[in-house]
């Protein structure tokens, strides 16, 4: 019997910009927005630039305030409200529940790939030998090469900080994955890498929000999608 | 203990600190747990630095209260316990990292000393045990132990920071407040005692309040933010949250007038 | 047996209200051993640095029955022990001696004398800087808070400073000790050969600092303990000769330059003590023609 436990749900989200220092110009990004994930769901965001894919993504992930609405995430057997919740709450969420590649790295410089990617088992209490292990696994299978390990990312390709970043990721169990774009730079040996981790993750029971502007990579990883439209701009 | 579950380290509550008719700051609230890093930013004015001298009992706050958790006896308000009690405080479970070291070093005693001198002062007598223990902690701020018994005057500024960090690790503290920990330095020697700063409180799990006007420094460094200005805090969360989409008209004017590099 | 004294003094030349000030300064000082109380220190007929604190302690404890002995650097005939000891006997007319066992106050510069002391003796020790604290502490309103509050931990590092220079603890005079185990307290310019001698000793030691005004005490078997650290314990001086003239091996000792060909001889710094020795029958290698 799959386990299709409902992991993440927003209701009546709705998010707007307001630029206080250019004439207080608001510009709406989205509204009235729904989403129910379960695990083992891959649900992706779809929809023309400039339609809040991004903005959906972040609010998810805390990054972003949206103005109305909840976004209920289940949390150490918890429904957390993570619109509402203090942010001290989002730090362990972000620990413990909620993954995200976004899609550029900000890598923390001077850290190598190995300890960037290590980090958020570091986080949870490994310790650093069995941690670097891991990255080092998952390194190898995204094929960035050993040489690279030591060194740090701000340097490496566009392709190869993005996988140090999707690596960074699926590193820990997330029960909740946020992506954003995880293919956009990678070729089609890393993409289909890549569409194998989601893949597997998926059938975990993971449940992931995603932006694959690529139709074979959202047509082999999806289970349902979620269309948004540009706004209209509001006065 | 607050929604979170685990417990504060520090709960403030509406503190204020008038000079005068002049704000120094007002109503600020806000909770700290164990390990957490919290950043003040705000311009000169913003009433900062006189809410890290209320919160580190520097100085005695008009109105409000600052209470932390004493390791055997709960919560205390800090501004009520006796000299002696906030001295002690000062001087183990807390450390403060100042923007000069002048103020936060004894210039007329060696580096190894002004190491040394905090577990001294709570009771250490066994000479050999106190140098390997000052070794130590030299070491973990990669200064050269070899240059232990010399002067801190002899040392470069950012030298002189570190020197100031492992004299104030050196007992352990579990809270520790920062102003402006980087200013000043060059821009090489700022990076890599950020590196240090951040690597030392995530391994020794220590709470931090970090105020800096710098805004690379609290993206690097603290996980939440509050913003100041005029005294008040106008907009606190997420350090990415603040920086990424800040709501206050004033955060959105101090994010985007950062230089781009 | 009291001679004849200068007419127009109080007995003791300070008058009686000044003397009562500076005893009920002295009471609060045996109350609280090791603790550095203020008094009103008076103009004395010699200028501040010659003693001026233990010669206003003599004065407001001293009595007609009382036998006097002053030394300076543990000798009786020096020019200021000379000085100091006719200065009483002028104006208090009475008994001197240089005898440690027949006083009953001994004032001493910069000594504690090596035969020991007895219930019922006051030693007054002249003091020139009270305060142990000064050359780490210039505010005078901070170290009082250090006393208060018990923080002594810079002398501790000034100690351990001293052994990162120089292998070992260098204060070798006005070494600073604990006294009954609470207040920081600076002996007075004696060797540390003489600090054992402070601890839990029988008679009342009490120091006198005329220019900054303090008076503090150690009472009769109180605890001084002198500052050290585990693996770098207090340890006193020791030499390689024995005294040239009585032979002692146990007592402090003066180096004498004798010519300026390098001569020099080792001599008891306790002129008394010396003495006594020599009466007994005690020679020392440079005094040995004179054996009988």
């Amino acid at each position: 019997m799959e386990d299709r436990t409902i992991l993440l749900q927003a209701i009546g989200l709705g998010k707007v910009f307001t630029l206080h220092n250019q004439g207080g110009i608001r510009l709406p990004v989205f509204n009235a927005l729904d989403l129910t994930l379960r695990a083992g769901d891959c649900m992706a965001l779809v929809g023309p630039s400039g339609a809040g894919k991004s903005s959906l993504i972040r609010c998810l992930y805390g990054n972003y305030l949206p103005q109305q609405g909840r976004i209920l995430v289940r949390h150490r057997g918890e429904t957390v409200d993570i619109a509402a919740v203090h942010p001290k709450r989002i730090v362990d969420l972000r620990r413990e529940t909620i993954g995200f590649v976004s899609q550029f790295l900000r890598a923390i410089p001077r850290v190598s790939a190995l300890d960037v990617v290590a980090e958020p088992l570091r986080a949870r209490g490994v310790e650093p030998e069995p941690a670097r292990d891991a990255a080092a696994a998952i390194l190898a299978r995204l094929n960035i090469p050993r040489r690279l390990w030591n060194l740090a990312p701000a340097t490496f390709s566009g392709g190869e900080q993005q996988r140090v970043n999707i690596a960074r990721s699926f590193v820990a169990d997330f029960p909740i994955l946020l992506l954003d774009e995880p293919t956009a730079s990678l070729d089609p040996d890393n993409r289909q890498i890549v569409v194998d981790l989601i893949a597997e993750a998926r059938d975990r029971g993971v449940g992931i929000v995603g932006i694959f502007h690529d139709v074979d990579v959202r047509r082999a990883v999806a289970t349902g999608e979620v269309r948004m439209a540009v706004q209209r701009d509001a006065a | 203990m607050t929604e979170t579950g685990e417990q504060t380290l520090l709960e403030v509550r509406d503190l204020g600190k008038q000079y005068g008719n002049v704000v120094g700051c007002a109503g600020v609230s806000f909770d700290l747990w164990p390990g957490e890093v919290l950043g003040v930013v705000g311009e000169s004015g913003s009433g900062k630095s006189t809410l890290l001298r209320c919160l580190s009992a520097q100085i005695a706050p008009d109105s409000g209260s600052v209470n932390y958790r004493l390791r055997d006896e709960g919560m205390c308000d800090v501004h009520a316990l006796s000299e002696a009690r906030q001295r002690m405080l000062m001087r183990t479970d807390w450390g403060i990292v100042h923007q000069n070291p002048r103020d936060g070093l004894r210039f007329g005693i060696s580096a190894g000393a002004n190491v040394g001198e905090r577990l001294i002062a709570v009771g250490a007598r066994h000479y050999g045990n106190i140098r390997a223990d000052v070794t130590d902690w030299l070491q973990r701020v990669e200064m050269d132990e070899a240059r232990m018994d010399h002067l801190p005057g002899t040392f470069s500024g950012g030298m002189q920071q570190r020197l100031q960090i492992a004299r104030n690790l050196v007992t352990q503290p579990r809270l520790v407040f920062m102003d402006e920990p980087t200013s000043g330095l060059d821009v090489s020697v700022q990076a890599r005692l950020l590196d240090l700063i951040r690597t030392l409180v995530s391994t020794l799990h220590i709470a931090c309040i970090v105020v800096t006007h710098d805004l690379g420094v609290v993206r690097l460094l603290t996980h939440r933010l509050m913003v100041m200005r005029g005294g008040r805090v106008v907009e606190q969360g997420l350090t990415d949250q603040v920086l990424d989409d800040p709501q206050h008209p004033y955060s959105q004017l101090l994010v985007s007038s950062i230089l781009p590099v | 047996m009291t001679g004849k004294t200068i007419a127009g003094y109080n007995f003791a030349y300070l008058d009686e209200q000044t003397k009562r000030m500076i005893r009920r300064a002295i009471l609060k000082a045996v109350a609280i051993p090791g603790h550095q109380i203020p008094f009103g220190s008076r103009e004395m007929p010699l200028p501040y640095g010659w003693g001026t604190g233990g010669i206003q302690v003599t004065a407001s404890i001293i009595g007609a029955d009382d036998t006097l002995k002053v030394i300076d650097q543990g000798a009786d005939d020096t020019t200021n022990a000379v000085s100091i000891r006719s200065f009483f006997s002028k104006t208090a007319g009475v008994k001197t001696t240089e005898s440690t066992t027949e006083a009953t106050i001994i004032q001493t510069r910069h000594r504690i004398p090596e035969t020991p002391l007895t219930e019922g003796q006051i030693l007054v020790y002249q003091v020139p800087i009270p305060e142990p604290l000064r050359w780490l502490e210039p505010r005078e309103v901070e170290t009082r808070k250090m006393h208060a509050l018990s923080e002594y931990g810079p002398m501790h590092v000034q100690l351990y400073e001293q052994i990162a220079a120089y292998g070992r603890i260098a204060a070798t005079y006005d070494y600073p000790v604990m006294v009954h185990g609470r207040y920081l307290m600076r002996p007075s310019p004696i060797p540390k050969f003489d600090n054992p001698k402070m601890d839990r000793n029988p008679a009342l030691q009490l120091f006198g600092a005329g220019r900054e005004k303090r008076i503090y005490a150690v009472p009769p078997y109180t605890t001084v303990k002198s500052l050290d650290f585990e693996d770098h314990p207090f340890s006193v001086e020791s030499w390689e000769h024995c005294c040239g003239l009585c032979g002692s091996g146990t007592s402090y000792l003066d180096e004498i330059v004798t010519d300026d060909q390098g001569g020099r001889m080792f001599v008891c710094s306790d002129t008394d003590f010396c003495n006594q020795r020599q009466a007994q029958g005690f020679r020392g290698p440079l005094n040995s023609e004179a054996a009988e």
